[in-house]
């Protein structure tokens, strides 16, 4: 089987500091990778880099494309960079507002996308938000309301209806469950895991919280100052951690 | 003889701006940036619309101007008035007797040739602006043709009010290419903008020209299933009984009178010289309006 994303040596500076180095791996179709670690450690600019938001300054990221193959996404044209944005690739944002359009209704948030690849039958985008909105547990009479009515997490719902309205195959999540309360965050999980076992996307997920990706990821990469100190199965690394700060990542989750 | 330099700009300003024009009308529809000087009157009042007519001008050119199809309102007499002390050009109310027109928010009813020349004033070039702030991010979407937002409107439209509901600045996509702001005409007008004469639109404040020349493509912008229709009151005009041109609703009285009148004044006019009278009209007589 090839793989479906292929990272080589990605690098990325901030002048003199490290945002992340020498991060290699191969994602599969279908799989799920998370990946974590504290707070600058460098997961969210490695994620930007590989999802076409930053450039790194060194590295290849090579993606099988529908069309043409294995592709390197940072030497494509923009146009092309965005219209992969658009349809294999999806960007699920810690915070909805980013990646949503609050002045716009939710019907209007999941068309969107449609839209710009093309749609142009009113009746089938709408029929589309319609299916959509189900499948992520929004009342279809909430339709034409705006995000700015809804609760944190369903706003955080909406923008995943909006990403897998196109039907990607790699999913690119930044924190998807920050900020949320445990009940809302479970549902999510639910959801997520669903949805990624349904539609057999495979998806990079950036997170903190062990319990996301335990749930989530099939593999596991610890970050700590912009380099991956271990990689593994995610019941393996969380069970028995072999770097120092893994352990203590393992360790300082609080048990209720 | 005035002391103004012709059409109260200076030459340099007047090739600059000629340049901004030329190089609009060889790329239909994007916009042009142009160093847009301060004009003897506020933005919002065609300060766009009036540099361009200054630059399109010349001595034997016959200038008209309208406002929402009048040639009597404050806006239309005031700039045929700059231009006539300005430029000492001939000006005129007719249609067909004129050179260059310049307007606000119509298109004349009559059909113009390929010797004309239409200049619009244009409020808010940007047609992805309300849905998008930035310009960076507004003019890179322009660029890499992302114009899936546009139809996002034009979604929230029918998802509230069941149908298209824009009825003005209606936007159409130009050659296939760029997504154009018509400027605020009614969207009766937009299938008028495959003319033959040139269209240059002006925006003052800021800073855009950009241009259709003769012929061009222009289509407006729909759905599969909630196709464009260029819409009008239902209605005659009350003056002249034209069926086929745009119409002003007119309240009259504090009882609910109104009527409806034809916007191109230019148009009822001559439709009610040549012996058409509608149902509010009087009979024509010669030398009054």
């Amino acid at each position: 089987m090839t793989p479906l994303l292929q990272v080589r040596d990605v690098a990325r500076f901030y002048g003199s500091r490290v945002g992340c180095r020498d991060v290699s791996f191969d994602l599969y179709p279908g799989e799920v990778m998370g990946i974590v670690g504290e707070s600058g450690s460098g997961k969210s600019t490695l994620l930007n880099c590989l999802a076409g938001q930053l450039a790194p300054d060194a590295g290849e990221v090579l993606f099988d494309t529908r069309t043409d193959g294995l592709r390197d996404t940072l030497r494509m044209s923009e146009p092309e960079r965005r219209m992969l944005g658009r349809t294999d690739w999806a960007f699920v944002h810690q915070h909805a507002r980013d990646g949503l359009r609050m002045g716009v209704s939710a019907g209007g948030n999941v068309g969107e996308r449609l839209m710009a690849v093309g749609g142009r039958h009113y009746g089938e985008i709408r029929g589309a938000a319609i299916d959509w909105l189900g499948r992520v547990e929004i009342p279809e009479d909430r339709i034409d309301d705006r995000p700015t009515a809804f609760s944190g997490g369903m706003q955080q719902r909406l923008q995943i209806a909006r990403n897998l309205v196109t039907g990607p195959r790699l999913v690119f999540m930044d924190e998807p469950t920050g900020g949320l309360d445990v009940s809302v965050q479970a549902r999510l999980l639910d959801l997520l895991r669903g949805l990624v076992r349904e539609m057999g996307l495979s998806a990079i997920i950036v997170t903190h919280d062990l319990a996301v990706v335990r749930l989530l990821a099939d593999r596991l990469m610890v970050m700590k100052d912009g380099h991956v100190v271990e990689t593994g199965l995610t019941d393996q690394v969380l069970d028995d951690p072999q770097h120092a700060y893994t352990q203590l990542l393992v360790s300082s989750v609080l048990q209720v | 003889m005035s002391d103004y330099n012709f059409a109260y700009l200076d030459e340099q300003t007047k090739r600059m701006i000629r340049r901004a024009i030329l190089k609009g009308l060889a790329i239909p529809g994007y916009q042009v940036p142009f160093a847009s000087r301060e004009m003897p009157m506020p933005y919002g009042w065609g300060t766009g619309g009036v540099q361009v007519s200054a630059a399109t001008l010349t001595p034997e050119d016959t200038l008209k101007v309208i406002d929402q199809g009048a040639d009597d309102t404050t806006n239309a007499v005031s700039i045929r008035k700059f231009f006539e002390k300005t430029a000492g050009v001939a000006t005129t109310e007719e249609t067909a007797r004129a050179s260059v027109i310049q307007t606000r928010h119509r298109i004349p009813e009559e059909t113009l040739r390929e010797d004309q020349i239409l200049v619009y004033q244009v409020p808010i070039p940007e047609p992805l602006r309300f849905l998008e702030p930035r310009e960076t991010e507004t003019r890179k979407m322009h660029s890499l043709e992302e114009y899936g937002l546009m139809h996002v409107k034009l979604y929230e439209d029918i998802s509230q009010h069941g149908a298209i509901a824009t009825s003005y600045a209606y936007p159409v996509k130009v050659e296939g290419r760029y997504v154009m702001d018509p400027s605020p005409i009614p969207k009766f007008d937009n299938p008028k903008m495959e003319m033959a004469a040139i269209q240059l639109f002006g925006a003052g404040r800021e800073q855009r020209i950009y241009a259709l020349p003769p012929y061009c493509k222009v289509v407006s912008l729909d759905f599969e299933d909630y196709p464009f229709e260029a819409s009008k009151a239902d209605h005659p005009c009350d003056l002249c009984a034209a069926e086929d041109s745009y119409l002003d609703e007119v309240i009259v009285d504090d009882a609910g009178g109104r009527m409806f009148v034809c916007s191109d004044t230019d148009f009822c006019r001559a439709r009610r010289a040549a012996g058409h009278t509608g149902a509010q009209g009087v009979p024509h007589k010669e030398g009054t309006t």
